[in-house]
């Protein structure tokens, strides 16, 4: 199915997300869309599918124009939309899941639905267990089951919103097999991105858009710096590795154990110094996430200690390690580090200093334009946390961390950000460490920023920990080793 | 063209009240009343005398202070259906200290301060206990408020029949009333204290500024938005909640002490006369703002108090009251989901702020 979007505009109040977007996709390929966060990439796709209605401009579905009313809709015309965050149902069954959307009749015919989903998931390689609750899958698998539901509908377009994020490489490698797959089968693929590695091993045409433009298109092979200009408008590098000079110890980990229903790592000992960023790598769900919830006493440790400035905090909670100077900061923004329907000015003074009883609005109000210029915050004081982008809701999040913190915990600090917001994030993150002397201690799946930033990295594999390696002395390649289990010596031998 | 944000607000109030009119209209007709007739009188015997209007300040008052409890355990996110029981304990604990007291020689003014704030205690206490039930035991707060409202019904009930009955024997109409000095002074002849509508407009006020200019009250909203965040942020949401729950039950425990002593003088059965569930609706019907808590209140107090004519003049029951209160809050929600998918229509314009 060809698909034509011709002079497309949604205008989301200010802005304009899609401005006069032409853009032709044919079928049997995989079309790549790459741009930074906030380039109007999801826009773009949502209008396709239903979810958005355009404010101008037609769609042609194989020459014919079609107005697309609701997902639904567009998935009757043959269009099916993979979300950045799954759109499915955690407490029912995979299956259940499955035929939600069936559209005919009252009866479901689930011996048929079962079947066609083994069927569908074998020719894929996925496995996908009819009966397991949704709720209990990866996001990669719950990704394969997202798949499998729209071919089973009748999907013959497929829209994949920045799909790599949160799976594990071997999901991925699964993933991009798939979109291959389905692609030579004659439909058509359209992959959002924002990463310049994936649009090179996969897409065989990628269109860029910047700041709600289609700035162009191009083909294999790729210029990479011709992309990452068109992307940006300008070339962007990492910058060179910045070591800080280490202070005293600020977090000392003793034979520390920690478990829940999956794993259970022990016999982790480690000592982080002032101004030190201490990298976790691994497959994801290995440990990573939660020993650095019981380093900030949101997950109480089953055996050994944790130290923070020399103070004993084993068993204490979060909110004594805060007075420490620790703070944390989840990957989960929606749900854990923001709340929803407050606006950004009421975030501001939640996470201010606050003297006396009554709020002091205007003092708040200048702070809170203050932290929107330094953190290039696009929103207003005035406007509610959810309504800003993915991006901007990270730089929100980093907006309200106190100054002079001791300890600084993070689970993937720029998990969807662009690569220009990545490397601006890690620029403030790393002064931290200069100038207040503040250690991290971050977990990510993504090994070049763990090897970029760390100044030792720790890897964790199936319930085991690695002795901390200088981040100098490794590479990509041993690290993705290490992180599946090849040539990895763990701290402490699992005794039976 | 609608251009500003004010206007289209005003346009879709009066149109949810005029689907509530209409709707309890048809209502009428269909008892064969005729509407106008009906809602004339309900006007009369609202206002239509010095002695009507004050009958209405008096039902305003314990309305006013349930929804201004309600104003706080809803912010912090949480049903509080025991409402109604701590309005009971309220009346409970008032009556309790009335008894005791009443012979000593402490001077009225003393124990009727002593007799209002035990009220406090009392409902604050009960609230507490559905707290603790939510906070500590992982009782749903609807469950737990449902299932001490029941309890609270029991302990009225076996006070009145039993330890308290009237000499010789219990009766519905209530405990013995207690003597005059220790009634709240009223206005010239009328029913209405000046004292109790001065809390019941003190509380809402205090209600008001404690959600939209502190930091407790922000806080609490956080909590109820959000409360995992709210904890990474800092917040002790356990003893947020906790304090939504006391500050909530106090309040209602001041309705209560109103009732017994400005208003019936005694300890009757229906002593919550429903003012909870009505502070419910009116707290749906507002959208939780307080801004718009005293206003509507009144208003409602108007239709209970007018409709109670009915039955003489129209043989309709007095009833007819909660029909249109319950089809008023039913067409502002429905009005509310129509106004938001108009907007999500017309973007724009709903953005435009």
């Amino acid at each position: 199915m060809e698909i034509q979007l011709r002079h497309i505009h949604k205008t989301f109040g200010p802005v304009h997300a899609n401005d006069d977007i032409t853009l032709t996709i044919p079928s049997g390929a995989i079309q790549g869309l790459l741009g930074e966060n906030g380039a109007g990439k999801s826009t773009l796709m949502k209008v396709l599918s239903g979810y958005f209605h355009p404010d101008a401009g037609e769609i042609l579905l194989d020459g014919q124009p079609v107005t697309i009313h609701s997902p639904a809709d567009a998935l009757r015309l043959g269009i099916g939309m993979l979300h950045q965050d799954p759109l499915d149902f955690p407490p029912m069954k995979v299956l259940d899941n499955f035929m939600v959307g069936y559209p005919k009749g009252l009866g479901l015919p689930r011996a048929e639905a079962r079947q066609a989903l083994l069927d569908l998931a074998a020719q894929f390689g996925f496995s996908l267990d009819p009966d397991a609750y949704v709720g209990s899958l990866t996001v990669g698998e719950r990704q394969q089951l997202e798949i499998v539901r729209l071919l089973w509908l009748g999907a013959k377009a497929l829209i994949f919103d920045e799909p790599t994020t949160g799976i594990s490489a071997q999901q991925k490698e699964k993933l991009f097999a798939a979109l291959r797959r389905l692609a030579a089968e004659g439909k058509t693929v359209i992959f959002v991105t924002h990463k310049l590695e994936e649009v090179e091993m996969l897409c065989d045409r990628v269109a860029v858009l910047r700041a709600g433009r289609l700035v162009g298109e191009a083909f294999p092979p790729y210029d990479l710096d011709q992309l990452v200009r068109m992307m940006f408008g300008k070339a962007v590098s990492k910058g060179e590795r910045v070591n800080t000079a280490l202070g005293k110890p600020v977090l000392e980990i003793k034979n520390l154990a920690v478990e829940d229903v999956r794993v259970r790592i022990q016999g982790v000992d480690l000592t982080v110094r002032e101004g030190e960023v201490i990298g976790l790598a691994g497959m994801e769900g290995s440990g990573q996430r939660h020993l650095l919830r019981a380093c900030a006493g949101l997950v109480r440790p089953v055996d050994g200690e944790i130290w923070i400035d020399g103070h004993n905090l084993t068993g204490k909670s979060y909110h004594e390690f805060m007075r420490r100077g620790v703070a944390y900061v989840p990957a989960a923004r929606l749900e854990e580090g923001l709340v929803p329907t407050l606006t950004l000015l009421e975030h501001m003074i939640l996470a201010g200093e606050q003297k006396g009883l009554i709020i002091d609005r205007q003092a708040a109000l200048q702070r809170t334009h203050e932290r929107i210029q330094t953190f290039s915050i696009r929103g207003r004081p005035h406007s509610p946390i959810e309504s800003l982008s993915g991006g901007n809701q990270q730089r929100a999040l980093l907006a309200l961390l106190r100054p002079g913190l001791r300890l600084l915990l993070m689970e993937h600090p720029t998990r969807g950000l662009d690569m220009e917001s990545a490397i601006w994030v890690w620029d403030t993150l790393k002064r931290r460490c200069r100038e207040e002397r503040t250690a991290i201690f971050f977990m990510s799946s993504d090994l070049e920023e763990i090897l970029h930033y760390s100044d030792r990295i720790l890897v964790f594999f199936s319930g085991q920990v690695s002795e901390p390696i200088p981040a100098q002395e490794t590479d990509v390649e041993h690290l993705g080793q290490l992180i599946g289990g090849r040539g990895f010596q763990p701290v402490q031998e699992a005794t039976p | 063209m609608i251009t500003s944000r004010w206007t289209q607000s005003l346009l879709f109030v009066l149109l949810a009240i005029l689907v509530a009119l209409l709707f309890t209209s048809a209502v009428l007709l269909m008892a064969g009343a005729s509407p106008v007739a009906a809602y004339w009188y309900i006007l009369k015997g609202a206002f239509g005398s010095w002695t009507k209007i004050a009958d209405v300040a008096v039902a305003w008052v314990p309305l006013l202070l349930a929804t201004s409890g309600l104003l706080m355990t809803f912010a912090a996110g949480l049903w509080n259906i025991g409402i109604e029981g701590q309005i009971v304990l309220g009346a409970i604990f008032t009556t309790w200290v009335l008894r005791v007291l009443q012979h000593s020689t402490l001077s009225p003014a003393v124990i009727l301060f002593l007799a209002i704030a035990a009220g406090a205690i009392g409902g604050a206490l009960w609230a507490t206990l559905a707290g603790v039930l939510k906070v500590y035991g992982g009782v749903n707060e609807i469950f737990g408020g449902l299932g001490l409202d029941f309890v609270a019904v029991a302990l009225i009930l076996w006070l009145i029949f039993g330890p308290w009955k009237r000499p010789g024997i219990g009766s519905m109409s209530g405990t013995e009333p207690f003597p005059q000095q220790l009634w709240l002074p009223t206005l010239g002849q009328s029913r209405l204290s000046l004292w109790a509508l001065l809390l019941g407009l003190v509380s809402i006020g205090m209600v008001y500024f404690l959600l939209s200019g502190t930091y407790f009250g922000l806080k609490l909203k956080a909590v109820g938005k959000n409360p995992r965040a709210a904890y990474l942020l800092g917040i002790p949401t356990t003893r947020y909640l906790m304090s939504a729950f006391l500050l909530s039950g106090l309040f209602a425990g001041l309705a209560g002490a109103v009732q017994v002593t400005a208003v019936y003088h005694r300890l009757i059965p229906a002593i919550s006369s429903g003012y909870g569930w009505l502070g419910l609706m009116v707290s749906m019907l507002i959208n939780f703002q307080p801004a718009w808590a005293a206003p509507v209140t009144l208003f409602f107090a108007a239709l209970n108090i007018g409709s109670i004519q009915l039955p003489i003049v129209l043989k309709l029951d007095s009833s007819l009251s909660g029909v249109l209160q319950g089809a008023l809050v039913l067409s502002f929600l429905l009005m509310s989901g129509v106004r938001q998918r108009w907007a999500h229509r017309h973007p724009q314009e709903a953005e435009h702020e």
